[in-house]
């Protein structure tokens, strides 16, 4: 046996909680609670051929940042099937949130940034980490979180001044 | 992996409305409950489609906690004591897709509940025997099928009965190294003369064992 994983079990003691408000955060609370599911069934799928278990945050995390860009993607698809898949993709609203509140803005930034963003305010992520997860260099990541920042500004400012 | 000491450069770099933005979405994202009922039914897709190798709970008995692993097969595995020793054990043995998940270990735990409250003296679930192998593994089968409740017999006896007369010793490390005490049940087989011998979950419970089935009177 070459690696040594530990129980799956801990990944999610450790990183469910997490995972989850990543999820919620960046999809919607009901593609957020399908993106979950599919990311511990791809998980668990995985676990077993991993050829380390160092950093296994960081893969469930990646894992769960293509769930979100596929649903985006199968959902713009099914609303347009000619049409290429936006750059940037739909998002699920939460009625009850109201549709001016600051999620529904996060959600309309691109998957990295938005991704990113997340990663970095709700979870509080070093960027180094943040770059595996969207699968960049650190630099990259320090500039999706400025720039998803930037727009959500812009996005901000625009409505206080038709307000 | 602690945040990095960076932040205070990376926020004074961004300006106020960012900072404020920021603060903004600080606020905690609503879980819990939601992420429980979620959990619950992750575990249940993920059984369907056979991705749980391994399940495992932990329940009390007149002997100690007992922690109780099984596979799709069967039971694997009765601990005594150290959860996390047995799962990690568990994880490296047969498969690190382990879930603490009781509800595949209901039919063992209702049987040995029976057991310790008087009502059942022969075990009937299935057991997944992978945990042990060669000679350990006919002397505990011979053990299983051929000591009944209420009865002993002597590592020497059982060497003989396993085929090896002369394996009182192997007879031993069998015993110790029995991955489904109780069930299986070591804590039958003494010293020659009636010396208790040894036992994993230690000579209290081996002793509570026999008295409970009316193999030791003192």
């Amino acid at each position: 046996m070459a690696v040594k994983l530990p129980p799956f079990q801990t990944l999610i003691d450790d990183h469910a909680v997490d995972l989850h408000r990543f999820l919620v955060a960046t999809a919607g609370p009901h593609d957020g609670a399908d993106a979950f599911q599919e990311t511990m069934l791809s998980a668990l799928r995985a676990y077993p051929g991993l050829r380390s278990g160092q950093n296994l945050r960081g893969w469930l995390f990646t894992i769960a940042h293509r769930k979100v860009i596929d649903l985006a993607r199968a959902r713009s698809r099914r609303a347009d099937p000619v049409g290429d898949a936006p750059e940037v993709p739909s998002f699920d609203r939460d009625p009850s949130s109201g549709h001016d509140s600051l999620w529904t803005k996060v959600a309309a930034l691109p998957p990295k940034q938005r991704s990113a963003v997340v990663q970095r305010y709700v979870l509080d992520r070093p960027y180094a980490e943040i770059a595996d997860v969207i699968g960049s260099s650190e630099e990259a990541a320090r500039q999706n979180v400025r720039a998803g920042l930037q727009r959500l500004r812009q996005v901000v400012s625009k409505e206080e001044v038709e307000s | 992996m602690s945040t990095n000491s960076d932040d205070s450069v990376d926020v004074d770099a961004a300006d106020a409305a960012e900072r404020e933005l920021a603060a903004q979405l600080m606020v905690p994202v609503p879980t819990g409950p939601a992420l429980t009922a979620l959990l619950d039914e992750v575990v249940q897709r993920a059984d369907t489609e056979g991705l749980v190798d391994v399940t495992w709970t932990v329940t009390d008995s007149p002997v100690g906690t007992l922690v109780l692993a099984a596979t799709p097969a069967g039971v694997v595995t009765i601990g005594f004591g150290d959860e996390e020793a047995v799962v990690d054990y568990l994880a490296t043995r047969v498969s690190p897709r382990i879930l603490r998940t009781p509800r595949r270990l209901d039919p063992v735990r209702r049987e040995l509940d029976e057991y310790f409250e008087g009502h059942r003296q022969v075990f009937d679930v299935s057991l997944d025997w992978r945990l042990s192998h060669g000679f350990r593994r006919v002397a505990l089968d011979e053990l299983a099928r051929g000591v009944p409740f209420g009865h002993t017999i002597s590592y020497k006896q059982l060497a003989e009965r396993a085929g090896s007369p002369k394996a009182s010793r192997a007879i031993g490390s069998a015993m110790a190294t029995n991955p489904l005490p109780i069930v299986v049940p070591c804590h039958r087989v003494l010293r020659t003369g009636g010396d208790l011998g040894g036992y994993g979950g230690g000579l209290d419970a081996k002793r509570w064992l026999l008295r409970h089935e009316g193999a030791l009177l003192a």
